[in-house]
This record gives C-alpha cells, sequence and structure tokens, in this order.
C-alpha cells in the first residue's frame, strides 16, 4: 500500500507566544511536530505494518523542518519529502500548501493518505481536504477509527464528541483526531536509524511550479494576541441579592442572555 | 571549536525530554511516596531504548560516544533522581565493565538483554571496610576447578534489588594487595547470592540499594571479567567512565531547581511585586546560572576528551567533585529562594536538596576526587622535571 502522511512543524505546545514586528516571534522557540500530525504518522506505521507497503512523509516548508521529518522516520516512516519553499516564498496560505502536495502527489498514485484534523499554530484544518479535492479523491476529517480489507475502508468519524461510521472505497484521504490511536515515541535506536533513511529534498521547479501557480489567496492584515484576562468578580452579601446581580450581570455586562 | 550537539543527538535530546515531561515527572511525587517507579515507566524507557545509552550497535544498544551519553544524561537529571540513578547506575557503572574489558563471549551473552533492560545491571565494590580505601577488600574468591568460590560481603550496592547482573570485586590473592583483586560478572541467580537489607535512605527513594552476601557463591571461571589480578585497575576505570556520566546528571538536576526557580519567583509576589524584581533574589538566581553554566563547560570538555581518548583522570575527578558540589549548593539556594515552599514536601524542591547530598559521596567522595587531582598535579609536576 502506497501511504502518504502530510506533515506540518509547529510550535511545541509549551511555549509562550509573543509577537514581534507584526509577526509571531519564533527565537529560541522549540518546534514539534503537529501532534494531530503525530497521531496521522502512527496510523500510517499501524496500516502499513498490517498491510504491507511504504509510509513517506511529506512536509511543504524550510530546512529547519527537516528535523520534524527525522523524527517521523524515527517513529518508523521509510522515506520523507520536504519541499523547501524558503526561498520562492515569502507568504503563503492553506491554498498554497494544498496546490504543492496535490501536485507532488500528483502521479504518485497515493492509496491512502493521512493529515492532522488540524494544526496547532493556525488551526485552519484546510490542507487535507483541499489536497483531496485537488486530486478528485475522497476524503474524511477528524477520524477516530479506521478498518481496511482489501478496497473496502470503514472509519469512525468524530462528530461534535458524536460517532458516525462510514464506509468508502481507496484511494482516500483523512484526517486524524484526538483517540485515533497512542503515538509511540521515537525509540533512540529509531532516532539513530532514521539517520540512514532517504530525505528528498525538493523546491517549485522540481514541481514544474512557478510562484505565481502557487500565490495565497489571502492577505493577513494583522496579528495580535488575545486580550489578558481581567480578574473575576466575587460576589457578595445575601444569596438571594447575589443571583440577582449575576443575572443582570450576565444580561447587561456580559450580553450572554 | 564547535559547542554544539550533532543532529542525532539533539534529537535524542529532545525526545528524551519530552518522554521525561509525559511520562516520568507527573510520577516523581508517587515515586517520593511509594519509594517504586511504576512498572510503566520502566517498560516504556525499555521500549525508548534507556537502557543501551553505552552498549554498542551491535549488540543492541546505541552505541553512543561520551558526549552523547552526557547529552542524554543532563536530560534525565531534570526529574526524579531514583529513576535518573537506576538508568545512570546502570548506563554507567552497570554496564560499562562488560563493554570496555569483556570478551566477545560475555559481550554477547550479556549486552543485549543488558541493552533491552531485560537484565539491569549493578557494580559491587563497596564493603564495610572497604569504602574510600577501596583496595581494602575481605570478600574472596578461591578457584575451584572450573569455578571460583566467592565468600563474603558488600554493602550500599546501588540497583542491588533490581539488578541481574553484578559487576563484582574479590581478593583472588591477599599476598599481593591490590594487585591482587580480580573482577567478576555475578548473576543474581548463582547458587550462594544473598541479596541482604534494603537500606534505607535519605533521598533518591525508588533507587535501591543493599547489602549483598556471597555464602560459597559459585562463579564459572568464564565469568572473570578481564585478567585475574586487574580487578582494582578496572574498578578505578569503571568509575573514572562513570564520573563525566554523574556530572551530566548532577547538571541537569542544577537545570532543573533553576527552572523552578524562575518560575517560582515571576510567580511569587512581596511587598507588592514579583520577588524576582528583588535584587537579593536576582543575584541567587544569578548565582545559580554561573555555576551551571561554568559546569556545563567542564562536563561536555571531559566528554570530548573521553572520545578524543585522552587522559581524562584529573578532568573527570574535577567534573564528578565540582558537579555534586554545584548541583549541592544550587539546591541550597533553590530552598532559599522557595522559602517555606522549599521545605515542604508538596513542592520538588526538598526532594532535589536530599538527592543532592548523595551525590558528593557516592562514585567516589569529593575529599578522593581531590586526592585523585592531587596525584595527576604531581605526576605532571614529575614528567615535566623529567622532560626539563
Amino acid at each position: 500500500m502506497n501511504i502518504y502522511v502530510l506533515l506540518k512543524r509547529t510550535f511545541d505546545t509549551e511555549e509562550r507566544i509573543t509577537i514581534s514586528g507584526g509577526r509571531i516571534n519564533e527565537d529560541g522557540a522549540e518546534f514539534i511536530i503537529n501532534p494531530y500530525d503525530e497521531y496521522a504518522v502512527e496510523e500510517a506505521i499501524q496500516v502499513r505494518d498490517e498491510h504491507g507497503g511504504e509510509v513517506t512523509v511529506v512536509t511543504v516548508g524550510g530546512e529547519d523542518a527537516e528535523k520534524q521529518l527525522r523524527t517521523a522516520l524515527a517513529m518508523g516512516a521509510d522515506k520523507a519529502v520536504l519541499i523547501n519553499i524558503e526561498d520562492d516564498l515569502d507568504v503563503t496560505d492553506q491554498y498554497t500548501t494544498a496546490k504543492i502536495i496535490a501536485t507532488y502527489l500528483g502521479d504518485k498514485e497515493p492509496d491512502l493518505i493521512l493529515a492532522g484534523n488540524v494544526a496547532i499554530d493556525n488551526g485552519t484544518g484546510q490542507v487535507g481536504p483541499r489536497v483531496a479535492d485537488l486530486l478528485g479523491i475522497p476524503y474524511i476529517t477528524t477520524i477516530t477509527d479506521l478498518k481496511i480489507d482489501g478496497d473496502k475502508v470503514t472509519v469512525v468519524k468524530d462528530v461534535e464528541g458524536d460517532e458516525e461510521t462510514i464506509e468508502t472505497t481507496l484511494p482516500l484521504l483523512v484526517t486524524a483526531q484526538q483517540g485515533l490511536n497512542e503515538p509511540r515515541y521515537p525509540s533512540l535506536p529509531g532516532i539513530m536509524k532514521a539517520k540512514k533513511k532517504p530525505l528528498d529534498e525538493l523546491e517549485l521547479d522540481d514541481l514544474d511550479l512557478d510562484e505565481d501557480d502557487v500565490e495565497a489567496k489571502t492577505k493577513t492584515i494583522e496579528v495580535f494576541l488575545p486580550p489578558a484576562k481581567s480578574a473575576g468578580k466575587v460576589l457578595e452579601g445575601e444569596l438571594d441579592d447575589q443571583v440577582k446581580e449575576l443575572v443582570s450581570l450576565l444580561h447587561n455586562e456580559a450580553k450572554v442572555i | 571549536m564547535d559547542f554544539r550537539f550533532t543532529e542525532e543527538i539533539e534529537s535524542l535530546r529532545s525526545i528524551v525530554r519530552k518522554f521525561i515531561r509525559e511520562e516520568v515527572e507527573p510520577y516523581a511525587m508517587e515515586i517520593e511516596e511509594n519509594d517504586k517507579i511504576p512498572e510503566h515507566i520502566i517498560e516504556k524507557s525499555k521500549e525508548l531504548g534507556l537502557f543501551g545509552l553505552s552498549i554498542p550497535e551491535e549488540y543492541g544498544g546505541l552505541g553512543l560516544d561520551m558526549v552523547g551519553k552526557c547529552g542524554v544524561f543532563e536530560e534525565l537529571g531534570k526529574t526524579h533522581n531514583g529513576y535518573t540513578t537506576l538508568i545512570g547506575a546502570h548506563n554507567g557503572i552497570g554496564t560499562v565493565g562488560i563493554v570496555e574489558l569483556g570478551n566477545e563471549y560475555q559481550k554477547q551473552k550479556y549486552l543485549p538483554k543488558m541493552a533491552s533492560g531485560e537484565w539491569i545491571g549493578a557494580y559491587a565494590l563497596t564493603e564495610p571496610s572497604a569504602g574510600s580505601n577501596a583496595a581494602n577488600l575481605k570478600t574472596t574468591a578461591v578457584r575451584k576447578g572450573d569455578k571460583y568460590i566467592i565468600n563474603g560481603s558488600k554493602h550500599f550496592i546501588t540497583n542491588a534489588i533490581d539488578a541481574h547482573v553484578f559487576t563484582v570485586m574479590a581478593v583472588t590473592d591477599p599476598s599481593k594487595g591490590p594487585k591482587g583483586i580480580t573482577s567478576f560478572i555475578v548473576e543474581k541467580d548463582f547458587p550462594g547470592f544473598i541479596i541482604g537489607n534494603v537500606e534505607k535512605k535519605m533521598g533518591l527513594r525508588g533507587s535501591h540499594s543493599a547489602e549483598l552476601f556471597f555464602e560459597n557463591l559459585e562463579v564459572p571461571v568464564e565469568n572473570v571479567l578481564g585478567e585475574e589480578g586487574e580487578g582494582y585497575v578496572n574498578a578505578l576505570k569503571i568509575l573514572a567512565n562513570g564520573r563525566a556520566g554523574l556530572a551530566a546528571r548532577n547538571l541537569g538536576s542544577a537545570e532543573k531547581l533553576l527552572e523552578l526557580s524562575l518560575e517560582y519567583t515571576s510567580e511569587r509576589e512581596q511587598f507588592g511585586k514579583p520577588i524576582i524584581e528583588i535584587q537579593a533574589v536576582q543575584h541567587m538566581l544569578a548565582e545559580m546560572s554561573i555555576q551551571i553554566e561554568t559546569l556545563r563547560s567542564l562536563v561536555y570538555r571531559v566528554a570530548w576528551m573521553t572520545d578524543q581518548k585522552m587522559r581524562i583522570v584529573k578532568e573527570a575527578a574535577i567534573a564528578k567533585y565540582y558537579g555534586s558540589e554545584v548541583y549541592n549548593k544550587v539546591a541550597d539556594l533553590a530552598v532559599q529562594i522557595h522559602g517555606g515552599m522549599g521545605y515542604v514536601q508538596d513542592y520538588p524542591i526538598e526532594r532535589y536538596y536530599r538527592d543532592a547530598r548523595i551525590t558528593k559521596i557516592y562514585e567516589g567522595t569529593s575529599e578522593i576526587q581531590k586526592n585523585i587531582i592531587a596525584s595527576e598535579l604531581k605526576r605532571q609536576l614529575n614528567r615535566n622535571k623529567v622532560h626539563s
């Protein structure tokens, strides 16, 4: 089975976000594999171990993303591809990324593509579905279970806490929701071996793409942090009065009822 | 000169950091309360490959060089020291003897199972009458046919309860003093091997040290490690290798204490402001940082020298000595900064403070390190005289 995983390098969940010069400050920050993409890598490895084939992890980004690709290789992926755009593109969006990935996958005849449900940085959840759409294959988002029997695929999808079971066929793109599996730690011997696994680096030229072909469709107007949390309010006095005050505050101040 | 880790070692460190943060640190209080490392942590540590750090790749380990091993040890130092000691002693004094001195038969037999963590390693030198005076061993080994019969006892043996394989030093020829000592690979299942009382310690809970008794313990001849009569030299070699590693673990623990202190001082308010704004507190934080950074330089220089096969006797002793001093001073400052919170058991600071104390004692006391440093200085002086 020809399995691809779409992977993104993101901020470590422990990092504090700061902004300087209208951009998120990356100086000294730790980066990780997007946690939802980790579920995708884990699932891909499990599918390969059960059905055979090969797992290739693909990312669009810069030189620095090599580290996250190596980590996926250390977890057990077979090959990695870095589509390096740092010299060609300054501004990108989900369209850009999806177009590049879909172009790359165009002649690869993937049976199964896995991605994270969302990336924890921008949180749009668009790249997976866009790639499927460009490739003209079905997709299912936020999956929590995946079973493959020949060409038949049975998927359980998380629907806002409820479950939906869907049957479909390969080729297919799915995006992983928390609960799909428990991603393994890359073993330490795995890390030593990952160095010897193939990691190909491509640029837009190698995909016959021009900068215009992948120009972002959106524009970032402003980047800002959420307002600082103000201190809570503690009501005092008789219980009846407190309830009345609470209702009035919810009406007039918070305007939620 | 290059002060960066290789990409591989960086990756190893970041995975170990993540593992410690997610799988060990949340259970630190539990380890302390129960004096036991939960089985799931040990199992996951085995899966990760943490038991094979210093064992060559052909025997199923990682085959890390000293810089790499210290890089991982530093990360391991950032959590409960009982856990750090279990892994550290196994990868250090518990396995290094077989790796460095073992013959092919011994390596084939022991290393793969030690690399996977199925067999944990320990090192048995210390006796009631042989602490810092390590050559004063009373345990004897007498050859009978294809076996040695060992009699005597050991104490304060780290990992004794959990280990399967022990590197044991015993006297084979009492007339020769230190040159009459031989090292043996002993399995806990060998007839005559008895584990005694577990010591009740001030700290390092979860790591168990115990007495060992050998009553006509039978050890096959093929389990002699190195040559007969070379046991004392072997013992010192194994300890020397452990020194840089221990200093790296202490470096990690000191860094953890600074990290906790920075967090605490930026949240704790007195006199209407976070106490990190108070100069007396800032100076304590600065003092911690100075000591940590000087220790870091020492640790990785010794590790690098080890990998270049340079003589490290003096430098490793300095690193062991200084690492223990720094850890203790930083722990003391951390308690001071945390005030009452540093003294109560709801918070990890007092645990590090207790765990730090043993590092000035085990694997060669601070005073023994100074002896080693001075004797190396004298040695250099004499050599210079010869050459001038």
